[in-house]
């Protein structure tokens, strides 16, 4: 599993990493968002990988995984989100003031 | 009860602990805090009050100043019976950082000064001052730095007196270019900055140098290592460090260019900087680390031969310079490197000398710059080859000048007199030393000379010398209250010369005491110690610096011929000039403008750090940690992942079709975060997952539909190469980690969740309880962002298309009647669930992050399904308040606990028994109801204003929505 997990960081990683490689404003958010998957699951993984011990405290549970990555991720995930729209709404402002979406704003509409 | 501030698994670094209790503890009133802060009040209160009038402004500078005054007189009286006061305001006292102030011989010696003179400068400055310049600025100014002064010279840790003598350069920026309308105060202000910001920086290292050391910043534990620090290897590096520190600021050869430069202040900074106070900053560290530092050949011949050098080359510049500050810079320069010279040399003797040198050069040289403040204000001009013959229009100014420049000179009677024989008597002692040695007395000598002659020049020149050339006005003698400071030091100056024993001596005793911490040489303050070499060379000085006045015609010629030909600021010209260059082609090379060519930079550098760290390391990749077993609907769901999340990548032209995809791939996260056991991770990701597919929707509209093919097949793959080398490094990174067994400090929170947050969802208990601070961060964070998007939003002007890609115009019916109803009967549902959500955060997967993503996805809803006017109509647009509303309740929890005694966010919690079983009530909950309301406000903020935009572009889309809700 943990190969697993490792391949698909990696795979979310080449592809945002790719994408924000691109010209044009809207791939570069969705390569960042893919960054941001990216980046939430790896530091999740921080905590190894634990199938079916969740963190919440129960007298019959032996074991829990480590709540304190989920902690961290949690607000990773939403001010995520933030970042998302922030950049978007840069990306609407650039077409708004330059009349194109490339990501430099010197090319023609 | 519970107090979450007091743990901190993190950060407990043995080593600074250590430092931390080094010092010993000692707990009294406060006073010495509150002389410092005075100050810092009274600016802020100047400034303010300068609007009810220039006097008001003076009035609350001078009580600020008395009022410092009347705190440190409260200590002084112990510290002359020999007491060193220490007073500790614990601050973060886990990494050993504490407020530490200290008041000892040196320090009160200063203070007095500091405060004294600062006082009088108070007084000159409003009389001094035309009505067009902004008072209440000034005295903010002089007060912030009066403050900065104080704290420098009581500050018993190393690192707050760095701290505070940072903010005498800033404070001293401020003052110098009080007059920013001028060219030449700014270059002056800023290269004082510049200088004495480097000195500082340097400085810094040295201190840091010195505490690991002495294991120890406070003053107490570094003044009794002085055996360890002169044999420790690091000693010469630190010295250097330290000593650049101190020369930099005291205008020391061959940093000394900025102080003239810096003569574009207004004549009261100049009096009170440049006399008394931030210069002697640099002799201050001198002989505060005196003890520890000196008595090796490495500070003899650094500090030593710097003063040396400084004295003379200051001395004899000064005789030539034809501003009449331009000469008493210069003039200061020279006496800032005898002291600086007194304190090389080392003896016990030397240091009380350059201590009396410090008072006295303090007296006499603010007196004479606020004289020539005072003739430059009556006469228009400083050129002293236009101001003469000034005895016939103010002949008491004229008189107090004479004897100021007198004791300059260091004529018999005058203050000057006694420490230029003490530092006259110490240069014949070095004499015997050395083999050269007699160079010393001799270049000695030569320096009084020029001191004697410049000094005669200040009074011939500027008060006789025949008629006054061409004034832009008529002197007079000035105001009544702006020739008070002046008398007072002149004052000074007399009783000092005269009766030292009577006047000078307690306080200087005291201070000495307080540089050599330990017992007082013998010494003898009298006006006649016989025919001793010293007394010689006063006459020598005195006799040649007649001589040497008389001859000036030729000298002035040739220093005329030679003028700027040697000039200390070229080389920092030449720097300055330098760095700009320099800085200019990196940024040519670097910043192109281009963000394609930023971002592969940022990577390509990513890349190098990760390699670099990898390489030549014989770890294995993988670790010894026990893997998991894959099965067949896991390893399906991961392939399904990683081919939808490639699928993107080679559909990214046709955006929706990519956007649509990237959701998935956002599902695929939560599926994973579901099963590694993250319940409440699976439930965020999926609810910001609904939110930003929308939000992207939206914008997406307003953008192209598609993505032009424009990059080169070889761009395209040298990206695909680069982001194949990415992946495989985070791949590799996370299996390295992934197969290591773990060390983690969760165990902690496990035991504690239940009985100390009173709640069993340990990731809850931990962001509103334990880590609570950091939530309040970052939900500021959102609204922050939120409120960002915002004001982006306002101005936005866009048009979308009319029409999709493929040419076919939209759907006339944009609020379909089944789903708008079916919306709205969903919306009470979903409210529900959001706040079954809410409350069970505490002790099951949920909380406000997650309630708060439900109720904006089911409100979103409505304005998509129903239309904005419709839902408008039924709720309150203006969503800051909710946003406000959400901070004040999380701040409020907080500052909640400290109004009852406990650390800013603890939590308490209760167990009451409703009906259906028992249900634990947190004060955490009412901080996840802040979260919660946060979430709602600045996510519907964001979505609604974009749909704003939309509807603006549209026109006929409000129409149509009115018609959908009216049915």
């Amino acid at each position: 599993m943990e190969a697993l997990l490792a391949l698909i960081i990696g795979t979310l990683t080449a592809c945002g990493v790719y994408l924000i490689l691109r010209a044009r404003t809207f791939p570069v958010v969705l390569g960042l968002t893919f960054l941001s998957y990216a980046v939430n699951l790896f530091l999740f993984a921080m905590g190894r990988l634990v199938v079916g011990r969740p963190p919440l405290i129960d007298p019959s549970a032996a074991a829990y995984t480590d709540p304190l990555p989920q902690a961290l991720v949690l607000t990773a995930i939403v001010i995520g989100f933030a970042m998302t729209a922030f950049v978007i709404m840069l990306a609407l402002k650039a077409r708004a003031e330059l009349g194109n979406d490339h990501v430099d704003g010197m090319h023609e509409p | 009860m519970r107090q979450s501030g007091r743990i901190r698994p993190i950060g407990s670094d043995p080593r600074l602990l250590r430092i931390g209790h080094a010092a010993p503890e000692s707990i009294g009133p406060m006073q010495l805090v509150f002389c410092v802060i005075t100050p810092f009040l009274g600016a802020a209160l100047a400034a303010w009050a300068a609007r009810l009038g220039p006097n008001v402004a003076a009035w609350i500078a001078g009580a600020a100043t008395l009022a410092a005054g009347g705190w440190l007189a409260q200590g002084a009286m112990d510290t002359f019976a020999g007491a060193t006061l220490v007073e500790r305001i614990s601050w973060m006292p886990t990494v050993g950082l504490d407020l530490v102030f200290r008041l000892d011989g040196l320090g009160l010696l200063f203070a007095l000064m500091i405060l004294g003179i600062g006082f009088l400068i108070v007084l000159y400055a409003r009389y001094y001052f035309s009505p067009q310049d902004p008072l209440g600025r000034f005295y903010c100014f002089m007060l912030l730095f009066m403050g900065s002064m104080l704290g420098l010279v009581l500050s018993e840790n190393l690192i707050q007196l760095l701290i505070f003598w940072e903010l005498t350069s800033l404070s001293s920026f401020l003052l110098i270019s009080y007059w920013h309308q001028r060219a030449e105060a700014r270059n002056g202000a800023r290269m004082a900055l510049a200088v004495t910001g480097m000195g500082g920086l340097a400085l810094l290292g040295g201190v840091l140098l010195m505490g690991e050391i002495v294991g120890s910043y406070e003053l107490s534990a570094v003044l009794a290592a002085g055996d360890l620090i002169r044999s420790h290897p690091l000693y010469l590096p630190m010295l250097v460090l330290i000593l650049l520190g101190a020369f930099t600021k005291s205008a020391q050869f061959p940093f000394h260019f900025w102080l003239p430069n810096a003569m574009a202040a207004p004549t009261p900074v100049s009096a009170y900087l440049h006399s008394a106070t931030m210069v002697k900053a640099g002799v201050f560290l001198l002989a505060r680390l005196f003890p520890v530092l000196s008595g090796t050949a490495e500070w003899f011949w650094l500090v030593g031969l710097t003063g040396l050098l400084t004295l003379v080359i200051g001395a004899v510049i000064a005789l030539f310079k034809h501003d009449l500050k331009g000469l008493l810079a210069y003039s200061t320069i020279s006496h800032l490197g005898l002291i600086t010279m007194l304190f090389g040399i080392g003896t016990p003797l030397a240091a009380l000398a350059g201590v009396f040198h410090i008072i006295n050069h303090a007296t006499f040289k603010a007196s004479l710059f606020m004289a020539a403040g005072i003739i430059d204000h009556e006469t228009g001009t400083r050129d002293m080859r236009r101001i003469n013959g000034l005895w016939g229009y103010m002949p008491y100014t004229a008189t107090l000048a004479m004897v100021a420049a007198a004791a300059m000179a260091g004529v018999p009677l005058f203050n000057g007199f006694l420490s230029k024989e003490l530092f006259f008597a110490e240069a014949v002692g070095v004499a015997s030393l050395y083999r050269f040695g007699w160079l010393v007395p001799a270049a000695v000598t030569f320096a009084g000379i020029f001191a004697v002659a410049y000094s005669l020049r200040f009074v011939h020149d500027v008060f006789f010398n025949g008629k006054p050339v061409d004034l832009p006005r008529t002197p007079h003698e000035p105001p009544r209250w702006m020739k008070v400071p002046v008398e007072v030091l002149v004052a000074i100056c007399i009783l000092v010369g005269m009766l030292p024993a009577l006047t000078v001596e307690p306080l200087l005793a005291v201070a000495a005491a307080g540089v050599l911490q330990g017992p007082l040489p013998d010494h003898n303050l009298a006006i006649w110690h016989g025919f001793s070499p010293a007394l010689w060379m006063s006459v020598i000085a005195l006799a040649g610096g007649g001589l040497v006045y008389l001859g000036r015609r030729p000298l002035f010629a040739l220093a005329d011929r030679v003028e700027g030909r040697f000039e200390a600021r070229r080389g920092y010209d030449w720097l300055v000039a330098g760095v700009f260059t320099l800085t200019a082609w990196v940024t040519a090379r670097l910043d192109t403008g281009s963000l394609q060519r930023m971002l592969l930079f940022f990577v390509l550098s990513a890349l190098l750090l990760g390699l670099t760290g990898w390489w030549g390391q014989a770890v294995p990749l993988t670790g010894p940690r026990p893997l998991l077993p894959v099965g067949p609907a896991g390893g399906l769901a991961a392939l399904g992942l990683m081919s939808t999340a490639v699928l993107v990548v080679v559909l990214h032209r046709q955006r929706l079709t990519a956007l649509i995809l990237l959701g998935a791939v956002g599902l695929g996260c939560a599926l994973s975060f579901l099963y590694f056991s993250a319940p409440d991770l699976a439930l965020t990701q999926l609810s910001v997952e609904v939110v930003t597919v929308i939000l992207l929707l939206l914008a997406l509209y307003f953008l192209p539909q598609t993505t032009p093919a424009e990059s080169s097949r070889i761009r395209q793959g040298r990206d695909l190469l680069l982001a194949l080398v990415a992946g495989g490094g985070a791949a590799a990174l996370a299996w390295a980690v992934l197969t290591r067994p773990q060390a983690s400090i969760a165990d902690w929170f496990l035991a504690n969740s239940l009985p100390g947050g009173g709640g069993t969802n340990v990731v809850n208990v931990i962001l509103v309880d334990f880590r609570g601070y950091d939530t309040l961060g970052e939900i500021t964070v959102l609204a922050l962002a939120a409120l960002g998007i915002y004001a982006m939003l306002e101005q936005l002007q866009l048009t979308g298309p009319a029409r999709d890609d493929q040419g076919r115009p939209w759907d006339p019916d944009l609020h379909p009647a089944i789903m708008a109803s079916l919306v709205r009967l969903l919306l009470p549902l979903a409210l529900l669930v959001s706040v079954y959500i809410l409350l069970r955060g505490h002790n099951q997967p949920g909380g406000g992050f997650i309630a708060g993503l439900i109720t904006a996805v089911a409100l979103i809803m409505q304005y998509l399904a129903n239309g904005v006017a419709w839902t408008h109509a039924r709720l309150p647009g203006d969503l800051h308040p909710l946003i406000g509303a959400g901070l004040l309740i999380a701040t409020l929890t907080g500052l909640g606990s400290l109004l009852l005694g406990y650390p800013f966010l603890t939590s308490t919690f209760t167990h009451i028994h409703w009906p259906l079983g028992d249900f634990e009530l947190a004060s955490a909950m009412a901080f996840d109801l802040g979260v919660y309301l946060v979430v709602v406000g600045a996510t519907l903020l964001i979505l609604i204003h974009l749909g704003l935009v939309h509807d603006a572009s549209h026109p006929s889309a409000d129409q149509t929505a009115d018609a959908s809700g009216a049915d």
